[in-house]
């Protein structure tokens, strides 16, 4: 892992971001947790159905990762994609009022947990499919360098993708193109319940980088100054014209893989020892050691993300629910004659 | 096979037509841009992009590594970001490779998102047998797509329109599926200069007759047409319609003819069940146009079979001219 420790012994994200932005990022964190303890709970009292997939646990990554990016970047999510919308300023009434199927949702109701994007503010969408937006970032990098836009793509995945033929299909094409794309692997240990010692030819999966003639690193990603010191770099990297990067964020995902997921492959004190290092708790102990916050504000800005998260709620509640008869609006965006 | 057409008119070869069609969009969109394997230098497979790399260089006529699904999505992702790619798999059956993209994201994305993006990418898909590729590089599989709500599929008989609605799909902001029969490629036919359109869902009447219907696709149409030629001589009329596009389905057209001549024959080259001509079946079927058939439909369509490799085998799976003529003759005749 590499040392996220600046020679003056003051972490990246503390000599790189103002105090207002490392604030947000805090924000956008405890957003991220009371959004999907929110979605949880809605679950357990029958006012949502279907399935989720919580990011608990792994903020640092999706905030830290979003950090350097602006509206003009994009991003492409994953089916635990909650935590990448709100790192990239979704409005978290419209997340919740997908979450329960309504018209006021981002997709009006017809995407759910699994397909909330934001075209607006660059996010390209969650994906069901395990290493489905692999090759759509790399397309999207493509736009970005022949339309000259200078927009750089982040593209998130898990380390379940990164088995997957789409892969090795995307960093191969995203190098040999230079293309402005920066491949995030969120290693949070296990694709459902087979683990990455089990999955995985290599220790670090970052290390399969150098088969694509790319950097690639492998962090804390539960270590915000971490995750952000090395996704910045790729991001600059890719920005100035210098082509792909692979950065891993290590990380662990506290809940199970969905609702189905007994945790019978992992033991309460793996996840015990994880939970002890919670990277909400860890980026605010950065925050107050650094002076950018004092405990006050920290437990203010709780307070107003659980606030917020009581609004979305209350807004996802009132929504209409979408019409029958529009079933099947926006299957093209024309109606078309089957 | 030619398209009866006068001397008199332009005449260009299918693979001539398409690549003509690309040249124009490109020169007129900046946004148009090629991918697939060996479409630069090489010319494609097929030879259907040809010199396009000279004129647009290599970074809007780009050779993809051998990676269908990687490809297919990188043309999804572009589309959804501002160009409009096309995307040419080498071989229709290597789409197979590609089907997560084609039919868990292209088709899918602008539902799935509530109408927040569109994807409009074209995908050419060279197809059928007769070539003596066998059965990995000779499938007709365009019922596979043809079965996805939200693509668009069609099938150009002709050069022109392989050319008008090349540019159709362009013209269309979701996502347009290609399939290019191999044998036409060299086919020639009138093809008019400039830009110009064919519509996406409306079939052509070929050949109008009073006496039945054949409903072709793709090769096909080519085959009912020398069928009708014939059919002809012996006081049979037989109408003739190309359906160019199978989703959506030109149901007017179609309905309208069998309502006016009471049979039906439907003639395409991919495996017969479960496919377009189970689906024209039942559209009728389905219809008033169901009072009016004075006989049982008849399907010709290819055998539950992979298309093999000697010669006499391959053409045996696959409708040929008899097998029309023999549908026909028994229909007109009453003999079904």
């Amino acid at each position: 892992m590499r040392d996220t420790v600046t020679p003056n012994n003051i972490p990246y994200a503390i000599a790189r971001y103002s105090a207002e932005e490392l604030k947000d990022a805090l924000k956008k964190m405890y957003l991220i947790r009371k959004f999907e303890e929110g979605a949880e709970d809605s679950y357990m009292r029958g006012l949502i159905h279907g399935t989720m997939h919580l990011s608990i646990g792994q903020e640092a990554s999706a905030v830290g990762s979003c950090m350097s990016l602006s509206d003009e970047d994009k991003i492409t999510s994953t089916h635990r994609g909650h935590g990448h919308c709100v790192a990239k300023g979704a409005d978290l009434s419209r997340m919740f009022a997908e979450f329960f199927g309504k018209e006021s949702g981002y997709c009006k109701g017809r995407g759910g947990s699994m397909h909330i994007a934001d075209p607006s503010k660059g996010n390209l969408g969650a994906n069901g499919i395990v290493g489905g937006g692999l090759p759509i970032a790399v397309g999207a990098a493509l736009s970005a360098k022949r339309l000259g836009t200078g927009a750089v793509t982040v593209c998130f995945f898990g380390d379940g993708a990164n088995n997957e033929g789409a892969f090795h299909e995307a960093l191969n094409m995203a190098s040999v193109w230079k293309l402005p794309v920066v491949f995030v692997c969120e290693n949070n240990k296990y694709g459902m319940s087979t683990s990455t010692e089990r999955s995985t030819s290599v220790k670090n999966i970052a290390d399969r980088a150098v088969a694509y003639a790319m950097p690639g690193v492998t962090v804390d990603g539960n270590d915000f100054s971490a995750v952000t010191e090395a996704v910045d770099a790729a991001v600059e990297r890719a920005r100035n014209g210098e082509g792909p990067s692979l950065v891993e964020n290590v990380t662990y995902r506290w809940r199970g893989h969905s609702k189905s997921d007994r945790n019978r492959y992992r033991t309460k004190e793996e996840i015990a020892d994880w939970q002890s290092r919670d990277p909400i708790a860890a980026m605010a102990k950065l925050l107050t050691d650094h002076k950018i916050a004092t405990e006050d504000e920290v437990a203010g800005i709780e307070a107003d993300a659980t606030r917020i998260i009581e609004e979305a709620i209350a807004f996802a509640t009132e929504g209409a629910n979408p019409k029958i008869e529009e079933v099947t609006r926006d299957v093209y965006t024309e109606e078309t004659a089957s | 096979m030619n398209m009866h057409s006068k001397t008199d008119l332009r005449e260009l070869s299918y693979a001539e037509a398409i690549r003509e069609a690309m040249d124009i969009a490109m020169a007129r969109d900046e946004r148009v841009i090629l991918m697939g394997e060996d479409i630069g230098v090489y010319g494609g497979a097929f030879g259907v992009t040809g010199e396009l790399v000279e004129k647009y260089g290599t970074d809007r006529v780009m050779d993809t590594p051998i990676s269908e699904l990687g490809g297919a999505g990188v043309a999804v992702g572009a589309a959804m970001t501002g160009l409009r790619p096309i995307f040419e798999f080498q071989f229709s059956d290597f789409a197979t490779l590609g089907m997560e993209q084609i039919v868990n994201q292209a088709a899918k994305i602008r539902y799935m998102l509530g109408g927040a993006v569109s994807v409009p990418v074209v995908m050419r898909f060279p197809s059928g047998s007769g070539t003596g590729a066998a059965a990995q590089h000779s499938q007709s599989l365009e019922a596979w797509t043809a079965h996805v709500p939200g693509l668009k599929v069609v099938q150009p008989a002709t050069p022109a329109d392989a050319k008008g609605l090349l540019l159709a799909a362009l013209e269309d902001p979701d996502p347009v599926m290609i399939y290019e029969h191999k044998i036409l490629y060299k086919m020639k036919g009138h093809v008019p200069e400039g830009y110009y359109t064919t519509p996406i869902g409306k079939a052509a009447v070929m050949r109008e007759g009073k006496d039945l219907t054949i409903i072709a696709t793709s090769i096909m149409v080519h085959k009912a047409l020398d069928a009708a030629q014939t059919l002809a001589a012996e006081g049979i009329d037989a109408e003739v319609i190309d359906l160019r596009t199978i989703r959506p389905m030109d149901r007017d057209t179609v309905l309208t003819s069998v309502r006016k001549t009471g049979r039906l024959v439907c003639v395409y080259e991919a495996v017969k069940t479960l496919g377009v001509g189970a689906e024209v079946s039942a559209m009728v079927a389905e219809s008033d146009a169901f009072d009016y058939l004075d006989a049982p439909i008849i399907r010709l369509g290819g055998a539950e079979c992979p298309i093999p490799y000697n010669p006499e085998l391959e053409k045996a799976v696959v409708p040929q001219v008899p097998d029309i003529l023999e549908a026909a003759r028994n229909l007109a005749k009453g003999r079904v």
